[in-house]
């Protein structure tokens, strides 16, 4: 026992020597973190890029939201930070200042394509014929009733609209820390709210007025579409926002809302016909390409006909490609190393 | 009362009221005890309840995933499909960088060709009349299978223009639907696989082309997305390995030194009074504390690795540290005082007498605190979320500075995939698993401890 005790302090001794080497051993493989929505079609890319490119590790993908995966692609240069961040929308102004201070003074946009985002139900529910002004209605906290704001009476959708089933209210929406959020309430509640023809306000007000949700039926989901399912599950009358892969790959469980009218699918979102739609990016890092082995490879491969282009391996797995002369663009830029100021994006 | 009762004292005649009370009196002693007994076994019975129930229900959904459709197809490999050059040999007059430069090259090529091609028409040919088109064909086979195909040419080039059998695996739609994981009376618009393709698989399962072997995948493949069907934990199964090396390889040690310093040699006064609060109060630290602090420490800090089990080894350490450390200070507590005044009247200096005499009988009580706190690291994930190994990674880590997962993570993701139908069965296999290894660990501890127990 005495010799096992020594071969562990031996051993404990050689952990504690490879920390320090650890740091020097530099890194071969490309690090991804990000938006849950952008992260499969990432994890596919990253696998068929391992397979097709022999020389190259497969990349690894991490997930943390939109906003989680620029906070950590901002943290600064070098090996211990991300090459890359997924998200679901834009970077912001004030993301970009972060990056630049901390040293991340190139970064590479990239649009990869599009996602919708759809409304479901559970199978067995009633059909949702939705406008934005439904959704507005049913989860404001401060609805317009005769000219005046009160607060949210609507129990059922029925009140709400003729059309709609005598089903109570619950919804599910993405919470502030996936991109989702930021895209629901730009496309549907404000977009709503003004179809509901809210009174007389100050500007700011009306902002507060359009974006506030009430908490008695609104369930806010900080995790992905599977804990969004559950609680479609534990109450079947739940309404939920999915994403449109998401619901590909579940239609035996969910049935689809309508919004304004069209059903949402690969053709309707790419046609721009289905409104609440909303493109996705990657951000590089430009100072790690040459570093990091593989990173122009990847973009290059992700951007590539057979996995984002029409008909490709992405489209299989649910997201919208984007015009070819849109990705041609985008390849350009990146080739270019166009590096995003916070003047671009405001 | 004696009086009455003891029978020396026959004369006094026995007051009947006395007698029943007395009766009654233990009528009611009896009777409680026989309640109490009565909750001790409702209360365990509850709990026996409680973990057959969890463990029939993740039995019953798991144990279906290891066993998984698979084709065996005749395979030809078409000359005609796969145009590429003979595989390079290195000409001796070739340097080593050089040939390996060719040899990618021709490994490339080898990738462009269009595999599915050679796939589509062995599926055409296991089942040539029915009407299906490239997509539907294709969509019973898994995706990754091209990949199978291309490394058994790359490993094999002479296998142009010949006719192979290989075992493939079905796709994860087509084994929800053979399996049926979804609904079979759903209507098409609700099934992920076309009306053909259906019809391609029940024929093919019918004709024993499909049959359902077990799922050794689950044990030597990496994760996938884009082929659920091939995604197994053999990258996490490493990954859970290398950090519980680290774990012992730093805790124990640490552990055992510290307890032993504090128990036998430490002076007791205020400050390592102080010591031992704050090593109680760390016992007790959520997890999820220890995360943030790796976090900011070994990735921020010292700039170790993302996503490294070393990094996940060490905050795991932090954890155990102070399981370790109170069992083995109790264990060094509970050695009789005599042992050590024996060997101390013997002449043993203390440390001797530690080292010689008290630790030896505190090796089953160490060992047991060491397996038990071992598989408590391996169950835990909430500090491994905050350094990163929830990533999916798609290789097996080489060495524990690779990027990785961990065995509960890989269970997060997988409940998290969008393919529901075929990743609800497949995370409950992986919790199989690790509960397989958790129970093999606690077995470990007792047998090591009743043998450690008898030889001392």
């Amino acid at each position: 026992m005495k010799k096992y005790f020594l071969a562990a302090a031996v051993a404990s001794v050689a952990v504690a020597a490879s920390l320090g080497s650890a740091a020097a051993q530099s890194r071969d493989t490309i690090q991804i973190a990000g938006s849950s929505t952008v992260l499969p079609f990432a994890s596919i890319v990253a696998e068929e890029f391992g397979n097709a490119f022999p020389d190259f590790k497969t990349p690894v993908v991490g997930s943390g939201g939109s906003s989680g995966g620029l906070r950590q692609f901002c943290q600064g240069v070098g090996e211990n930070t991300i090459d890359i961040a997924n998200s679901s929308r834009r970077i912001k102004t004030g993301e970009i200042e972060a990056c630049n201070q901390a040293g991340v003074k190139q970064i590479l946009e990239v649009q990869i394509g599009f996602d919708g985002i759809v409304f479901a139900t559970s199978a067995d529910k009633g059909d949702f014929a939705l406008e934005p002004v439904h959704i507005y209605k049913a989860i404001a906290a401060q609805v317009p009733v005769d000219g005046k704001m009160t607060s949210n009476p609507y129990k059922s959708w029925k009140e709400i609209d003729e059309s709609l089933p005598d089903q109570p209210i619950a919804v599910a929406i993405p919470a502030s820390n996936h991109g989702t959020r930021e895209v629901f309430e730009e496309k549907v509640l404000t977009a709503g709210c003004e179809e509901a023809g809210l009174p007389e306000m100050a500007e700011e007000e009306k902002e507060a007025a359009c974006s506030t949700v009430r908490q008695d039926v609104v369930v806010e989901i900080a995790g992905d579409y599977t804990e969004t399912l559950a609680r479609l599950q534990s109450n079947p009358d739940t309404l939920g926002v999915f994403g449109l892969s998401f619901y590909e790959q579940n239609r035996d469980t969910l049935k689809v809302a309508t919004m304004s009218g069209v059903t949402p699918s690969l053709e309707t979102i790419a046609s721009g016909e289905y409104p609440v739609s909303r493109p996705l990016f990657f951000y590089v890092k430009g100072e790690h390409i040459g570093q990091i082995p593989g990173i122009e490879e990847y973009v290059e491969f992700f951007l590539s006909e057979q996995m984002a282009g029409a008909g490709g391996t992405l489209e299989g797995a649910g997201m919208i490609p984007q015009p070819a002369e849109k990705t041609e663009e985008v390849l350009a830029n990146f080739k270019e190393r166009k590096a995003l100021t916070a003047a671009d994006v405001q | 009362m004696a009086n009455t009762l003891s029978p020396v004292a026959p004369t006094a005649p026995a007051p009947s009221e006395t007698l029943t009370k007395i009766r009654s009196g233990l009528a009611r002693r009896h009777a409680r005890e026989r309640r109490f007994r009565a909750y001790g076994i409702a209360a365990i019975c509850a709990a026996l309840g409680a973990v057959v129930i969890l463990f029939s229900m993740i039995l019953m959904k798991g144990v279906p995933a290891f066993t998984q459709a698979k084709l065996t197809l005749d395979v030809f490999f078409d000359p005609a499909i796969i145009k590429v050059d003979p595989k390079p040999v290195r000409a001796p007059d070739q340097s080593a960088a050089a040939y390996e430069r060719a040899r990618l090259d021709w490994e490339r090529q080898v990738t462009l060709v269009n595999w599915n091609r050679i796939l589509e028409a062995a599926v055409r040919a296991a089942a040539p009349d029915i009407e299906v088109d490239t997509r539907q064909a294709l969509s019973i086979v898994e995706t990754s299978e091209r990949f199978v195909l291309r490394d058994r040419f790359v490993a094999d080039p002479g296998l142009l223009g010949q006719t192979v059998k290989m075992d493939l695996l079905a796709s994860a739609n087509a084994d929800n639907w053979l399996k049926g994981n979804i609904d079979r009376s759903l209507p098409d618009t609700q099934q992920q696989l076309s009306a053909p393709a259906r019809a391609l698989a029940d024929r093919l399962k019918e004709d024993g082309t499909i049959r359902f072997a077990f799922a050794s995948q689950i044990f030597t493949n990496v994760d996938s997305r884009s082929a659920p069907a091939s995604a197994g934990l053999a990258g996490a199964l490493m990954g859970s390995l290398y950090m519980m090396l680290v774990v012992i390889v730093l805790a124990v040690p640490l552990g055992v030194g510290t307890a032993i310093y504090l128990e036998e040699f430490a002076p007791k006064n205020r400050f390592t009074d102080l010591i031992e609060v704050n090593i109680n109060n760390l016992a007790a630290v959520p997890s999820i504390v220890f995360g943030l602090l790796g976090a900011a420490v070994f990735i921020n800090y010292f700039h170790l690795p993302l996503s490294a089990p070393l990094v996940g080894g060490l905050v795991l350490t932090l954890m155990t540290l102070p399981t370790i450390i109170i069992a083995t200070r109790s264990s060094l507590r509970a050695v009789s005082p005599s042992l050590r005044q024996a060997a101390l009247g013997l002449g043993a200096s203390r440390m001797q007498m530690v080292f010689h005499h008290v630790l030896p009988v505190t090796y089953p009580g160490i060992l047991t605190a060491t397996i038990i706190g071992v598989a408590q690291a391996l169950g835990e994930t909430a500090p491994l979320l905050l350094i990163g190994m929830n990533a999916f990674v798609a290789a097996v880590p080489a060495t524990p500075l690779d990027q990785s997962t961990a065995l509960p993570v890989q269970i997060y993701l997988w409940q998290g995939n969008e393919n529901r139908n075929f990743f609800e069965p497949r995370t409950s296999a992986a919790i199989i698993v690790l509960l397989g290894l958790m129970i093999a660990l606690n077995a470990l501890a007792i047998y090591l401890r009743t043998r450690l127990e008898r030889r001392t």
